[in-house]
C-alpha cells in the first residue's frame, strides 16, 4: 500500500492531460481575483467531480500559497472531495426537519440497499452516498439531491425505485 | 387571447415534480396548438400545495394544487372548455386563507412574477426604493433604515441602521457589502426562496446599502447546497447589469456598484459572519475574534456591511414607503415583519410572512394545521440547530426577539421545525452535539472537543448508564461550551441540548425536575 502511494505521488498532474487542462483553465480564470482559492477549487470539482491530490501543489505554486494551506482549505470544507465519486451522487439530508419526517429511515434504507456508508461509493463505482445538512426543502421533507437535482418528500419505500432508475441510466450513455 | 400558465421553478417545487409538469404542459400545448404561455414563476410559499400551477383568468389567478404529469391533460381540457370543476382546483390563489392572512412586504412578489423578468419586477414596485435612495445622501438613507427599526434577520437581530452607520463613518479606499446567503439552519428556506423567486429585490437592497455607506463592490456568499438559487441569481445579475442597475453608472447616477456571486463549500460555520469573511478571502472558515468588528475591519481588512438575504431584501420596501410604513408592523423592539418558515412534521408547511407578535399557536395550528402525521405536536425547534426545543406549554409565546430571549429561546432566522410525539428527545440532543462536532471550525476547545464528549455522554444516558450523574456532566459541559466559545456554534449548541433535558426528562431516563438527585 505504502509503495503504491509513493508511486502515485510521482505521477505528476501533467500525466493526466484532462486534469491538466481543467486545472490550468481554472487557474487562468480565477488566479487574479481576490480570495481566489474557493472559486478555483469549485471550477475544478465542477469539471472533475473531485480535487485530485496532485492538483494541490500546482494550485499552491500558482497562487503563492503553501501546499499545506491549500490542503487545509480543501479538507476544511465538506463540499470538496479528494476522491473520484461514483457516476451518480446521492446527497441525503440529515437535518432536524428531515429527521422529523423519517429521514433516518430513508438513510438506513439507502445504506442497506447500496451496501455502503456515507462518503463511500458502490463497488461498481456507480453510486456515491453523501450526507448533507439542509437543502432548504424543510417544508417538504425528507429531501435528497440526486446529481444536483432535488427530490422532496422521500420515503424509504421509494429508495429501490430511485436506485433502479439511476442504475438504468448507466446503460443509456 | 394568450392564456398564461404559471409553473414554479422554485427548487422545492422542482423536488416535488414541477419541471416534469412544465415539460408535460409544453408538450400538450404544442400538440394541441393551444394559445398558452408558460411562465416559470417563483413559489408562493404554499409548499404543501406544490407543484401549484396557476392559470390567469379574468377574476384573477386560479390555482391547481399538487399537480402531477397525470393531471396535465385533464387540466388542459378544463381550460379549453372553461369548466372550473377540476378536482385539483383550489380557487383564486390570493383568496387562500394561508396567503390572505399574511402581511407580505418582503415576499410581496414571490410566486407572482417571473423571477428573472425585470419588467415584471418594475411593474410590481421594483426599484422604487433604489430611485428614492438615489435622491438621498448616504446619511439620510442610513437614518431611514435606523428609524425603520429593522434588525438583522440572519439570527442575531442586530439593528441594521447602527451597523450601516459604523461603516458609513469609516473612511477607507474600499468598502464592501457582503450578503450572507449561507442559510445553513435546518428548517429555514426564506433566503433560498427570495433568491429563487425574487432575486432583484436582493440586488436592489444591496445596491441601496452600497449607496448608503459608499461601497463599490458587493459579494453574495451563497451555499453550494443551493444550485438553483445560484442559477436564478446569476441570470438576474446579468439582466441588472445589462439594464444599468449595476455597473459603473448605477441608473445614470455616476455611482459605481457591482455584485459578485461566490459559492460557499458546505461548511455550516461559514454562516457566522467572521468565518464567512475568512472563506471569501480564500481561507479555512475559522472564526475571528471580535473586535475588530467587520463593520470596521471586515473583508480584506476593509469596512464591510455584512447582512443576511432577508435583511437586505427588506430595505427596498423601507426606502420606497418610508421608515414608519415598516415600523407600523410588529411589537416592542421587534419591528416590521418576519418571513417565518413552517417546516418538519407539519401539515401545511411553507412560508408565512407576518408582523412580529404572532403566537406560535396561530402559526402551528391556524396556518400550519398541526402535524403532517396527524399525531399531536410534541415540541418545536425554532431558530435552527442552535435553537431551543419548546414544549407545548409555551406555544402561546409571541414572536418577538425579547419575549423569546426571556423564555430562554431564540427566533433566529425564523424557521420552525415541528416534531410529533414519536420524537425521541435524547436522540435529538445527541444529534445537536454530533452536528456541532461535524461542523465545528476547531478554533475553540470547548466546541471542538466538548461536542464529541457531549455526544459520548448522551450515549451513556441513552444506554441507561447512570443517567442522573451523566446529566449533571452534560450541564457542566454545556456551561463550559456556552462561556468558552467565541461564536454561536459552540456557544449555543447547549440550548437545544439543555432544553430537551429540561422539558423532556423522561426521554433521558430522568425523573421530572430531579436532574440533580444522584441515582
Amino acid at each position: 500500500m505504502f509503495l503504491r502511494c509513493l508511486a502515485h505521488r510521482e505521477v505528476s498532474i501533467l500525466a493526466d492531460t484532462h486534469h491538466k487542462v481543467v486545472v490550468d483553465a481554472a487557474l487562468e480564470k480565477h488566479e487574479s481575483t481576490k480570495g481566489s482559492l474557493l472559486p478555483i477549487l469549485h471550477e475544478i470539482q465542477d469539471a472533475l467531480g473531485y480535487i485530485p491530490s496532485d492538483a494541490i501543489d500546482v494550485i499552491g505554486k500558482r497562487i503563492n500559497r503553501s501546499r499545506a494551506e491549500v490542503h487545509g482549505v480543501v479538507s476544511f470544507y465538506h463540499h470538496f472531495r479528494t476522491h473520484k465519486p461514483g457516476r451518480h451522487i446521492i446527497q441525503v439530508c440529515r437535518s432536524e426537519a428531515c429527521q422529523a419526517l423519517g429521514a433516518n429511515d430513508v438513510i438506513d434504507k439507502l445504506k442497506r440497499t447500496l451496501g455502503i456508508e456515507f462518503h463511500e461509493s458502490t463497488s461498481d463505482g456507480q453510486i456515491t452516498l453523501e450526507p448533507i445538512y439542509c437543502l432548504g426543502h424543510c417544508a417538504c421533507a425528507p429531501a435528497l439531491m440526486v446529481n444536483g437535482e432535488p427530490r422532496a418528500k422521500m420515503k424509504s419505500e421509494r429508495v429501490d425505485s430511485l436506485i433502479n432508475e439511476l442504475r438504468a441510466t448507466n446503460y443509456d450513455d | 387571447m394568450t392564456t398564461k400558465i404559471f409553473i414554479p421553478r422554485d427548487s422545492s417545487a422542482i423536488g416535488l415534480g414541477s419541471n416534469a409538469v412544465a415539460e408535460s404542459f409544453a408538450r400538450v400545448a404544442h400538440s394541441t396548438k393551444a394559445d398558452v404561455e408558460i411562465v416559470r414563476n417563483g413559489s408562493r410559499g404554499l409548499i404543501w400545495m406544490e407543484p401549484l400551477v396557476e392559470v390567469e383568468t379574468n377574476a384573477g389567478r386560479e390555482g391547481y394544487s399538487n399537480v402531477t404529469t397525470d393531471d396535465v391533460e385533464s387540466l388542459f381540457k378544463s381550460l379549453v372548455t372553461g369548466e372550473r370543476d377540476h378536482e385539483k382546483n383550489v380557487g383564486l390563489v390570493e383568496d387562500i386563507p394561508y396567503l390572505k392572512n399574511q402581511e407580505r412586504l418582503c415576499f410581496a412578489r414571490n410566486g407572482v412574477t417571473d423571477p428573472t423578468s425585470i419588467e415584471d419586477y418594475l411593474e410590481k414596485d421594483g426599484f422604487k426604493g433604489l430611485k428614492a435612495a438615489l435622491n438621498m445622501d448616504g446619511k439620510s438613507i442610513v437614518e431611514t433604515v435606523t428609524q425603520s427599526g429593522l434588525r438583522g434577520r440572519g439570527g442575531a437581530a442586530f439593528p441594521t441602521g447602527i451597523k450601516w452607520n459604523t461603516v458609513l463613518n469609516c473612511s477607507a479606499s474600499q468598502k464592501y457589502i457582503v450578503c450572507n446567503a449561507d442559510e445553513g439552519d435546518s428548517g429555514t428556506f426564506s433566503d433560498r426562496m427570495t433568491m429563487e423567486g425574487d432575486p432583484f429585490v436582493l440586488i436592489e437592497g444591496m445596491t441601496i446599502a452600497a449607496l448608503a455607506v459608499g461601497a463599490t463592490k458587493g459579494f453574495v456568499y451563497l451555499r453550494s447546497e443551493y444550485p438553483h438559487a445560484e442559477e436564478v441569481l446569476n441570470e438576474a445579475l446579468q439582466v441588472a447589469r445589462a439594464k444599468g442597475y449595476l455597473g459603473d453608472n448605477v441608473c445614470g447616477s455616476k455611482q459605481s456598484f457591482d455584485i459578485e456571486l461566490r459559492r460557499a463549500a458546505g461548511a455550516y460555520i461559514c454562516g457566522e459572519e467572521t468565518s464567512m469573511l475568512e472563506s471569501l478571502e480564500g481561507k479555512r472558515g475559522l472564526v475571528r475574534p471580535k473586535p475588530p468588528l467587520p463593520a470596521i475591519s471586515g473583508l480584506f481588512g476593509q469596512p464591510t456591511v455584512v447582512n443576511n438575504v432577508v435583511t437586505l431584501s427588506s430595505i427596498p420596501f423601507i426606502l420606497a414607503n418610508g421608515a414608519s410604513a415598516y415600523k407600523d408592523y410588529g411589537m416592542g423592539r421587534s419591528m416590521g415583519t418576519l418571513p417565518i418558515q413552517l417546516a418538519g412534521n407539519i401539515k401545511r408547511g411553507g412560508l408565512v410572512e407576518k408582523a412580529f407578535g404572532v403566537t406560535l399557536n396561530e402559526l402551528l395550528y391556524d396556518f400550519g394545521g398541526g402535524t403532517a402525521s396527524g399525531k399531536p405536536i410534541r415540541t418545536v425547534q425554532i431558530g435552527g440547530p442552535l435553537g431551543a426545543y419548546i414544549p407545548e406549554s409555551q406555544f402561546d409565546l409571541k414572536l418577538d426577539y425579547e419575549t423569546f430571549s426571556a423564555a430562554g429561546a431564540m427566533i433566529g432566522h425564523g424557521g420552525i421545525v415541528v416534531f410529533d410525539q414519536t420524537v425521541n428527545m435524547a436522540s435529538m440532543a445527541r444529534f445537536a452535539m454530533e452536528f456541532c462536532a461535524i461542523e465545528s471550525c476547531g478554533k475553540c476547545t470547548p466546541c471542538r472537543i466538548g461536542s464529541t464528549r457531549g455526544m459520548e455522554t448522551i450515549d451513556k444516558i441513552i444506554s441507561g448508564e447512570n443517567p442522573s450523574m451523566n446529566a449533571d456532566l452534560i450541564e457542566d459541559l454545556c456551561d463550559t461550551m456556552l462561556h468558552g466559545s467565541l461564536c454561536a456554534l459552540g456557544g449555543m449548541i447547549p440550548f437545544p441540548v439543555l432544553s430537551a433535558m429540561k422539558h423532556f426528562p423522561e426521554d433521558f431516563c430522568l425523573e421530572p425536575h430531579a436532574n440533580k438527585v444522584a441515582a
